[in-house]
């Protein structure tokens, strides 16, 4: 893990900041364009998530490193009376936040990995991955440097 | 943000990345210009926009519900590819909104619209 950002959700406007940091962290680690850009709406849903029933907690980004490919995680965090049913708050048209529920739903279509844990009474974290394959040169030369490392 | 007169026509261009209020406050601003200015037709253009998420969607598609029932129609220009991919796969859609590439295409929906020809959307 190379990078790690954590950004405060109080209010909407760090909704925006948080948009921005995963975006800039997804082009940081190579990320296409398009794929930022899914990275950035999924946080947008989890961020809003926090603030409506929660009303603050944080979200931190990091990067994780495979033999075959690079991730961004998110992991949205509050200490909010937690969820009920975590398998009705993944179904569209649940939710109450004015977003007609589509919110987790989506954000979950639109990353690779999602998951949620909820305590009621004591908080709820969702975890997204989203992955982006080493390119061929990429993998060649991870594996060169690593036959220099056992050779050294 | 900035709301401009064209003829029967507000344009509204969105200049940067917003926030949920200042969405709201972008769809309750363009709820009474439509009445103030005697518009006919509203274009937005949300090229500046990072994303557009169930939150963004649902009140750009008010703006377009509210200003139909004053009497006008709304266009959205400038989705942007990328906010378009994420749309689809968010499963998002933007109905009763009409759509254009950009603002001289909108601005051509909205003539056609007014002449009764061939609707673009949704």
């Amino acid at each position: 893990m190379d990078h790690e950002t954590c950004v405060e959700i109080e209010s909407d406007a760090d909704m925006v900041a948080a948009r921005a940091a995963g975006r800039a962290l997804a082009e940081r680690l190579g990320f296409s364009r398009t794929d930022g850009t899914l990275i950035a709406t999924a946080i947008s849903e989890v961020a809003r998530n926090i603030l409506v029933h929660a009303g603050c907690g944080e979200i931190l980004l990091h990067d994780v490193h495979e033999r075959d490919r690079h991730g961004i995680v998110v992991v949205a965090r509050d200490c909010g009376p937690g969820i009920q049913s975590v398998e009705l708050a993944l179904q569209d048209g649940w939710g109450s936040s004015g977003g007609l529920g589509l919110g987790l739903p989506g954000a979950r279509r639109l990353m690779d990995e999602f998951t949620i844990e909820s305590v009621p009474g004591d908080g709820t974290t969702v975890t997204m991955k989203k992955w982006r394959a080493r390119d061929p040169l990429e993998r060649l030369r991870r594996e060169r440097e690593q036959r220099e490392q056992v050779w050294a | 943000m900035p709301i401009l007169k064209q003829g029967d026509y507000l344009i509204a261009s969105i200049q940067s990345a917003l926030s949920d209020s200042e969405v709201l406050e972008l769809r309750d601003d363009l709820a009474e210009r439509v009445g103030q200015f005697r518009a006919r037709g509203i274009v937005v253009d949300v090229t500046a926009l990072d994303v557009i998420d169930s939150f963004a969607a649902r009140a750009l598609r008010t703006i377009g519900s509210t200003a139909k029932l004053r009497g006008a129609e709304t266009v959205l220009v400038g989705i942007q590819p990328d906010v378009a991919m994420a749309m689809v796969q968010f499963e998002l859609d933007l109905q009763p909104l009409h759509t254009a590439l950009d603002l001289e295409e909108g601005l051509a929906v909205l003539r056609r619209t007014a002449r009764g020809g061939d609707d673009d959307g949704p």
